[in-house]
């Protein structure tokens, strides 16, 4: 493989026949091997870990919710077209049927983007796309038509990052700049209580015809949190959650079921659990910030206890009474505070910035959850929100520690 | 008394957040995008604007409804004047409102801060063409705000102004060592972030308050 990558980097390299395309080369070699050139001058860091195998380690964290999510998309599916679970193996399949092609139309048509701009511009095919890539469709809900998947993809790599340069240049989270274009685009595709079932797989399509799958009777296909922001007669939105089984009997939002992933929501964000999982890995090789997860969840706490004083108003809405515990499992917390807040670009990069970064993040969420009636979810954003602070919350980190560091020096 | 003091907090978050004169009607673009390179001055800028806005709405206001209105003038002149409605010439009285505002912001930053006086340049004495501060008055005719609530509303949107230009200008200063390709470096790229930033304040959209 070594000597096949030397002999075709021979007509790639400067002057060569194809010198135009080396990114094109320079992408997937790396990508193999990691790379022998390294940086000449100026104190540095020795270490194995690139950008590239940065980027990668983030993909293996998000494998635990793709995989989960793949699984809860075909099981939501068969829950809603047949009543009834039929199983592991079948539910996964489904899964991936419903999944796999939003997962690459988004590689692909961001990637075409990606490498365009590389072939260009003159500069490498950025590593950061591979994560970009997955979590923009992973934030998508599964019946998400293609074509918007990769609309929304084109923004978020162009608008979101090409136009500033690139990986590492960036100042919003390009998946969430894609993720909310396509909110705002075509909100009847993103949200509601029928994007996240209706879909055919592929193999119903070539067996049944294009028709579009029924609903059996007892289903709603809403989400925990859209069900949670209606009113139910007496019912706190706790309770209304709980109790959900009485009128839906194929459903069942027990905490338990919000925690481990098994209620209708984004192809990622359900499973708090598999989140969970993603988080130890990113904090195990230093990848995400402990801070940044902390602080969202230490948002979130306060806010939804602030918002649980409120809640008994005459005007205030149901969501205001859930307790924080349900916030963390619902929707997309666990996901955001994960994946989406700690993106080292857009996030704030001061340790001090972290804190507040994440912990703004989280009380603007649960505010946007539970005062906005326009959006049941807030997470991703009031990521894109703070993404637009962050800059300015390092500044003045780094003036206060300028002044106490010269307070300190006079003395 | 409760009812009315959460009405004008409502009204000041609204017009903070929810309606940012800037990020959703688009007004004070000019000065925004010029004077936004760096976090000092734009903080210097914004709160220029916002104390001649604070001054400027109600000042207008008082103008306003106890001059111009229909059968105002009757309350100076004596009773002849009660039919008289000189409403027409509320754009001229704003305008020169803010200008003689302006002024006076000019003078005292002079005086007493000379290095911001030369970094705003000329757009100092242009805050008194600034589309937001007479777009606030003339939203304050519009909607028929009181006096307590046209305080509030100017407060509120030069708050947000303020708001929205020191974050842009933090973020000008972290994309200073992006790659940002030769067509769109400067203002091309500023007017893409503005877009974005309008597109990240849309999260407040809805709110009822």
């Amino acid at each position: 493989m070594a000597s096949f990558f030397e002999q075709v980097k021979k007509s790639h390299d400067e002057g060569g026949r194809l010198g135009m395309l080396w990114p094109l080369l320079d992408a997937p070699d790396t990508f193999l091997r990691t790379p022998a050139t390294v940086t000449h001058a100026g104190a540095h860091i020795r270490d194995w870990l690139d950008s590239k195998r940065f980027m990668m380690t983030v993909i293996v964290a998000l494998l635990p919710p793709l995989f989960m999510g793949i699984w809860n998309a075909g099981y939501q599916h068969y829950l809603g077209t047949t009543g009834a679970d039929p199983g592991f193996a079948p539910s996964f399949w489904a899964g991936l049927e419903i999944c796999m092609p939003i997962i690459i139309v988004s590689y692909a048509v961001g990637g075409a983007w990606e490498a365009l701009f590389a072939v260009v511009r003159r500069h490498e095919i950025n590593e950061g796309f591979l994560v970009t890539g997955l979590l923009f469709p992973m934030t998508c809900p599964p019946t998400i038509p293609l074509w918007q998947v990769a609309v929304g993809v084109s923004f978020g790599v162009v608008i979101g990052k090409e136009v500033f340069g690139g990986t590492g240049m960036n100042v919003f989270n390009p998946a969430l700049t894609a993720r909310a274009f396509c909110f705002f685009t075509f909100p009847d595709k993103m949200s509601g209580d029928l994007v996240w079932t209706e879909r055919q797989t592929w193999t119903e399509f070539f067996t049944k015809g294009g028709a579009r799958p029924e609903f059996v009777d007892g289903y709603t296909g809403a989400t925990p949190l859209l069900h949670a922001s209606q009113h139910h007669g007496d019912l706190s939105a706790a309770e209304s959650l709980m109790q959900i089984n009485q009128t839906f009997k194929h459903i069942d939002f027990s905490w338990w079921n919000c925690f481990l992933g098994f209620d209708a929501g984004s192809i990622g964000e359900t499973s708090a659990l598999a989140c969970l999982i993603g988080a130890v890995i990113l904090i195990a090789t230093g990848v995400g910030s402990y801070r940044t997860m902390l602080g969202v969840a230490l948002g979130t706490t306060l806010m939804a206890f602030i918002m649980n004083y409120f809640a008994g108003g005459a005007n205030a809405r149901p969501t205001m009474g859930l307790p924080f515990y349900w916030h963390f499992v619902v929707g997309s917390m666990a996901f955001a505070a994960v994946y989406m807040a700690t993106d080292p670009v857009s996030s704030a990069w001061t340790s001090t910035g972290k804190w507040i970064y994440g912990t703004l993040i989280g009380a603007l969420a649960v505010l946007i959850r539970t005062v906005n009636p326009a959006y049941p979810e807030g997470f991703m954003l009031a990521i894109l929100f703070l993404n637009l602070f962050a800059p300015l919350i390092d500044h003045y980190v780094v003036q206060a520690n300028i002044k106490r560091r010269k307070l300190a020096y006079a003395r | 008394m409760n009812d009315q003091i959460i009405h004008l907090v409502s009204l000041l978050v609204k017009s903070v957040f929810v309606e940012n004169i800037l990020l959703a009607f688009f007004l004070g673009m000019c000065s925004f995008l010029a004077c936004s390179k760096k976090v000092d001055t734009a903080v210097g800028l914004g709160m220029a604007v916002t104390f001649v806005l604070t001054i400027s709405v109600p000042l207008n206001w008082a103008i306003l409804n106890l001059l111009l209105k229909e059968g105002k003038l009757a309350n100076f002149l004596g009773t002849q004047y009660a039919t008289v409605n000189l409403e027409f010439l509320s754009f001229i009285s704003f305008i020169a409102v803010i200008a003689a505002l302006t002024q006076i912001v000019e003078m005292a930053l002079d005086r007493f801060s000379p290095t911001l006086y030369a970094a705003l340049g000329i757009f100092l004495p242009l805050i008194a063409v600034n589309c937001c501060i007479l777009g606030a008055a003339l939203f304050m005719q519009q909607r028929d705000y009181n006096f307590a609530e046209s305080c509030v509303f100017g407060f509120g949107s030069g708050v947000g102004w303020a708001l929205a230009i020191i974050s842009l200008a933090a973020i000008r200063q972290k994309i200073r060592y992006s790659n940002v390709p030769k067509g769109l470096r400067g203002l091309g790229i500023t007017f893409l972030l503005t877009g974005l930033m309008s597109m990240a304040f849309m999260c407040f959209a809805g709110i009822q308050l």
